[in-house]
């Protein structure tokens, strides 16, 4: 078997290359689609459909969820199909503020990435700190909610390893992942987060992430959807509750598991 | 007399209705990316990359609308298909459905009937040759649905699934086949509904069906001999 999960130690090269921005901007998509059905007037109905049918949904979504936390191991892990090309710069941006999201170091200071909630002692970690970790790299599929595929070599830090650095305490169900691209953040129960292929990334393709990809540090796992795996990454927070999500409040589902 | 009973009637609708939703809703949910390629790789096997569906032909408003209708019905889906195959095999109706020996000879005379190559209506049992491989072909494609639509749910969890079918964007490729075939199935067995055998509806809804008003008694083809007062008896009889 060849198909064998790559991890090799890419050599880190700081020049980024420009990535195109996704086609398809959600919140115009999200704006375009509830005022189509604005004009249908339905009292009824809103996006969802029938309003009485919203219970039943939520009902079975989180049924779902907990068949998807059973079917849920970390010994699943993703290997792309040896013929699937990385994408490259064909790999989409994707944001929710007007703009690119820039840490901006005069407004804020350096950029830290803060480890906190339920640990025992809260980390507080530079770009450097972070690189001069045990780092791991991946050759992963990434799985959009919108159905594409790409495929990207993701290096960084394993979560689980920050998790042991920082003593997670045991009541820590939940992490949720801050950032600063406007209010966006994503929680994420704890089996998922601690899944080895979950990384605090700061490296794609071998380069240090560019801004239209969620610089300095995002994290990314094939076992969420795209939109679980917060980018320009502030705080991690290990919560003994479910936070929500920037998307996950607006209707999709929360889990998004893989 | 009873054509269908209650239990393939009641299934009969709920999938009307489920399958209605989770094709509506499944094409909405392809429009967030109308195409099949990875990213940075092109498609083979699709000729209208990147084109979306029409927005009338879909349902859920937006993506996650629709996903969430998806994820509901496709249990409701599975479910009745389930109840519908355990009944007619405990209940011996599948042996109205399986193909028998000389099936294709059989079907090739409909098709010729069909036609009016062939003059008169071959001789049935309770359904005709096409119909049987049409009746049977339709849970074996709701399975491949179902099948194909859960490799690409969890196409990391259930990687040997997905792998089984040649990895996601395949496993997608084939849940849209699916839902072709099955689009194909209905909207052919919908056209001969109304055109050859508008005496049956009354069958699936509370069961009744005239025996006399078959198309085999009627010898009705499509647009032929639909109504009662036309019919010819079969010859020979």
């Amino acid at each position: 078997m060849s198909r064998r999960p790559d991890r090799s130690e890419p050599p880190i090269r700081l020049p980024s290359h420009a990535a195109e921005r996704v086609g398809l901007d959600r919140r115009r998509f999200l704006a375009a689609a509830s005022g189509a059905l604005g004009t249908l007037a339905l009292a009824a109905c809103d996006s969802m459909g029938p309003r009485s049918a919203k219970g039943v949904l939520m009902f079975a979504e989180s049924g779902n969820e907990k068949l998807e936390r059973v079917l849920f191991h970390h010994s699943s892990i993703d290997v792309p199909r040896s013929s699937a090309a990385t994408a490259g710069s064909h790999f989409p941006a994707y944001f929710v503020s007007d703009q690119v999201p820039v840490w901006d170091e005069a407004a804020h200071g350096v950029w830290r990435l803060e480890v906190s909630g339920m640990v025992n002692t809260p980390l507080s970690l530079s770009l450097s700190d972070l690189s001069s970790l045990p780092r791991t790299g991946y050759k992963l599929d990434h799985f959009c909610v919108e159905g594409w595929t790409a495929v990207a070599t993701r290096t960084g830090v394993r979560l689980a390893d920050l998790a042991k650095l920082a003593g997670v305490r045991p009541g820590a169900r939940y992490v949720d992942f801050q950032s600063f691209d406007s209010d966006y953040h994503e929680s994420w129960d704890i089996e998922s987060a601690m899944h080895p292929q979950t990384l605090i990334v700061y490296a794609q393709d071998g380069h240090y992430l560019n801004s239209a990809w969620g610089a300095p540090a995002r994290v990314y796992s094939p076992v969420k959807l795209g939109y679980k795996n917060t980018k320009y990454l502030t705080k991690i927070a290990f919560l003994p509750e479910r936070n929500g999500g920037y998307w996950s409040d607006r209707g999709y589902e929360w889990y998004g598991g893989v | 007399m009873k054509r269908h009973h209650a239990v393939v009637r009641i299934t009969h609708w709920v999938n009307v209705i489920a399958l209605t939703i989770m094709i509506g809703s499944g094409l909405r949910i392809f429009n967030a990316y109308p195409a099949f390629a990875r990213r940075g790789e092109s498609f083979c096997c699709y000729p209208f990359e990147h084109q979306p569906i029409p927005a009338a032909l879909t349902f859920g408003g937006w993506l996650a609308g629709a996903r969430n209708w998806h994820f509901a019905m496709m249990w409701v889906l599975g479910i009745n298909g389930l109840v519908y195959l355990a009944f007619i095999y405990l209940h011996g109706e599948w042996r109205d459905l399986v193909p028998r020996r000389g099936i294709v000879r059989d079907a090739r005379e409909m098709v010729k009937f069909y036609l009016t190559v062939r003059k008169d209506h071959p001789v049935q049992g309770k359904h005709n040759a096409l119909q049987r491989l049409a009746y049977f072909s339709m849970p074996i494609v709701g399975i491949m649905a179902v099948v194909t639509g859960i490799a690409i749910w969890k196409p990391v969890q259930l990687a040997w699934l997905t792998n089984l079918m040649g990895g996601y964007v395949w496993a997608r490729y084939w849940h849209f086949w699916a839902m072709l075939l099955l689009v194909v199935l209905t909207v052919g067995h919908v056209f001969m509904v109304f055109t050859v055998d508008p005496y049956s509806i009354p069958s699936i809804i509370t069961g009744k069906y005239r025996p006399e008003l078959s198309p085999e008694a009627r010898n009705a083809r499509p647009f032929v001999h639909l109504l009662p007062t036309h019919h010819e008896p079969p010859a020979g009889s």
